[in-house]
């Protein structure tokens, strides 16, 4: 693909357009990428980078990580900085799967004791945690109790006992985004999520037995302080979001939003994705706060699919989940937009990171770590496909030019229709079972859409985050079993 | 072939061009279109519960995307996969009303066929536009 003329590269992994790619651009966009990445990028990423930078409020850059690839509004990968006083909070910087994220726990269990139960838990594990279209009913939660958990997110389920003191900690704001108001958020978006608690979903949400193999550790000291000391070491690794409920947040405000923009504080976008309102305006803290909700909901959903992976552990090796060391490793946000602390030019301002598709990567040191992981910075987590493996990284000092920002994940480059075309779902999931990765899914189509090949080389996308300075490699992880929607 | 899934367009997601001769015809089958997307064979689902709507809005296109909407909705919130069974759009001073009987039956994983979900409706390229032969429809949905 031909790249846009006005593309500069600064250095080997950062790529830059000026503001003057494009009419209204405030601030340089700016990719992250290397050589192979950058080529493989399309157009729309280029564009929509530009669109980003033409926000108000904007400060920095408008940055894309190396997985981007187009979004809606904002690329996949996209990250901007707002002022937010005069700055804007915009829902597609943010995505329809409000804080869809990562979550990997550990086990002290090994490959070699887990193969012989492996088809027995994936079974189980399918059984409890359902997936796939329209999937409900895991937990029955009243009303009431659905706008506690939007508003206290992971403290809730520690009250019902669905969650550790330790287990807040290990994830990204203790597990709730303070400020949460349940009042600014439509009852169809109850509706929809409050059936969802305790699902996966479908798409590329999945829950995937993993295995540390030696030869896959990049950094043993990290790997030992993240908890990673055994060869072979089994961890669970899952990805999901706020399901319907943080989908119809996204849609309740997008309408509003854009009825209200021009005639009442005249913005203009470029893309109706990209409707926004002023930080400090109604619309825009009525949707920071029903965001919150979302991000909140999708917290407690992890907690409580956890809750269950630590059930069928337990009941598999009739063992308390503690005694199998299943102690949670770490819970990373994807789509969130959220208060910051950030230096730019020398100095440190709050500002409002949105980050659609993108990684909170914070440093060594960073007071806002638990202590377990001051000394070796964040724990990243980026999922890759069922076939190719995942990886865990740790945040590094560089990551605070993105505003403490990496990667999220490999980024398609195949569409679902070209995948279901060129893969069958049930010739893949046997030949995945023949090369050691068992698979339960309800839609062999929906499989098929996630094979591998259609997602971009996720060994050159962590390898670049690492040469950008904003996340280490820490281990590769390859997966043994899975759960799909 | 009154609607058709677009390769290049939505790498992550799913887009559709959906057709009609008139208004009516071209939201049935963009209704029938989010629906295969996550359900393979439509004839599988029995059209055993009804539901009614009523939608307003300003603009015809606005008015699709709600509808859309609503079809998401209700899979989620009721678990119901939903064909049109009537339909009719009318345009008054206000805008345009459409008032859709909507015929169909709970998700059930062991007699439908399911492919992907659908989350959302999104206005990413989305269009309707008049044509020579009616309606035309352009939809991205977010999986």
């Amino acid at each position: 693909m031909t790249l846009p003329k006005e593309l500069t590269r600064i250095s080997a992994t950062t790529w830059e357009l000026p503001v003057s790619y494009k009419k209204g651009m405030l601030v340089p966009a700016r990719i992250i990428a290397s050589e192979k990445l950058i080529n493989a990028m399309e157009q729309t990423v280029f564009d929509q980078a530009a669109n980003v930078a033409c926000l108000p409020g904007i400060t920095g850059y408008s940055y894309c990580m190396p997985d981007g690839h187009w979004g809606y509004g904002f690329p996949i990968g996209g990250v901007a900085a707002m002022d937010p006083e005069n700055g804007v909070i915009s829902p597609g910087g943010i995505g329809f799967d409000i804080n869809c994220g990562m979550r990997l726990v550990l086990t002290n269990l090994t490959e070699q004791e887990i193969r012989p139960h492996l088809h027995q838990l994936v079974n189980r594990l399918f059984a409890r945690i359902p997936t796939g279209v329209g999937c409900h009913g895991a937990y029955k939660i009243k009303e009431s109790e659905f706008g506690m958990i939007a508003e206290q997110g992971s403290r809730w389920c520690r009250k019902a006992g669905y969650a550790s003191s330790e287990d807040l900690e290990l994830t990204e704001e203790g597990g709730c985004f303070q400020g949460a108001d349940i009042d600014k958020v439509s009852h169809k978006a109850i509706e929809r999520g409050i059936h969802q608690l305790g699902t996966l979903g479908s798409g590329n949400h999945y829950c995937e037995i993993q295995v540390a193999r030696p030869e896959n550790i990049m950094d043993e000291k990290i790997a030992r302080s993240f908890g990673l000391s055994i060869p072979n070491q089994v961890v669970i690794m899952f990805h999901c979001g706020s399901r319907g409920f943080g989908h119809q947040i996204a849609t309740d405000f997008l309408q509003r939003f854009l009825k209200a923009m021009g005639p009442k504080y005249g913005l203009a976008v470029y893309d109706r994705e990209l409707a926004c309102a002023p930080f400090r305006s109604t619309e825009g803290q009525d949707y920071y706060a029903a965001m919150k909700c979302a991000v909140n909901m999708a917290f407690a959903n992890r907690q409580l699919i956890l809750h269950r992976i630590r059930e069928v552990f337990s009941e598999t090796f009739h063992r308390d989940p503690f005694d199998l060391g299943m102690r949670m490793l770490y819970d990373v946000a994807h789509n969130t937009a959220k208060l910051e602390r950030h230096r730019v030019a020398g100095t440190t301002r709050e500002l409002l990171v949105h980050r659609k598709g993108a990684t909170r990567s914070l440093g060594p040191g960073s007071p806002e770590l638990p202590d377990c992981y001051r000394l070796t910075g964040q724990p990243v987590i980026i999922g890759g496909s069922m076939e190719t493996g995942s990886y865990l990284l740790a945040g590094m000092p560089g990551s605070e030019a993105t505003f403490a920002t990496t990667a999220h994940g490999s980024g398609r480059t195949m569409s679902r229709h070209q995948a279901k075309k060129l893969f069958r779902g049930d010739k893949l999931q046997k030949e995945l079972e023949q090369r050691g990765i068992y698979i339960m899914t309800d839609s062999l189509g929906g499989l098929a859409e996630e094979a591998g090949a259609a997602y971009k080389d996720i060994d050159e996308v962590a390898a670049v985050t690492e040469q950008a300075g904003l996340s280490r490699r820490v281990v590769k992880l390859t997966p043994i079993g899975n759960i799909k929607g | 072939m009154p609607y058709r899934f677009l390769e290049k367009v939505a790498t992550a997601d799913v887009a559709f061009e959906a057709w009609g001769s008139t208004i009516e015809e071209m939201f049935v089958e963009a209704a029938e279109a989010t629906l295969n997307v996550m359900v393979a064979d439509l004839s599988a689902i029995s059209r055993r519960e009804k539901i009614t709507l009523v939608l307003e809005n300003d603009s015809i296109e606005m008015l699709l995307f709600d509808f859309l909407g609503e079809l998401v909705y209700l899979k989620d919130a009721q678990r119901l996969l939903l064909l049109v069974e009537n339909i009719s759009v009318k345009k008054d001073v206000g805008g345009y009303e459409l008032a859709v009987t909507l015929a169909g039956e709970k998700i059930n994983p062991k007699r439908h066929p399911l492919n992907v979900d659908v989350k959302g409706v999104t206005l990413h390229l989305f269009e309707v536009a008049k044509t020579a032969s009616g309606w035309q429809a352009t939809v991205v949905l977010d999986i």
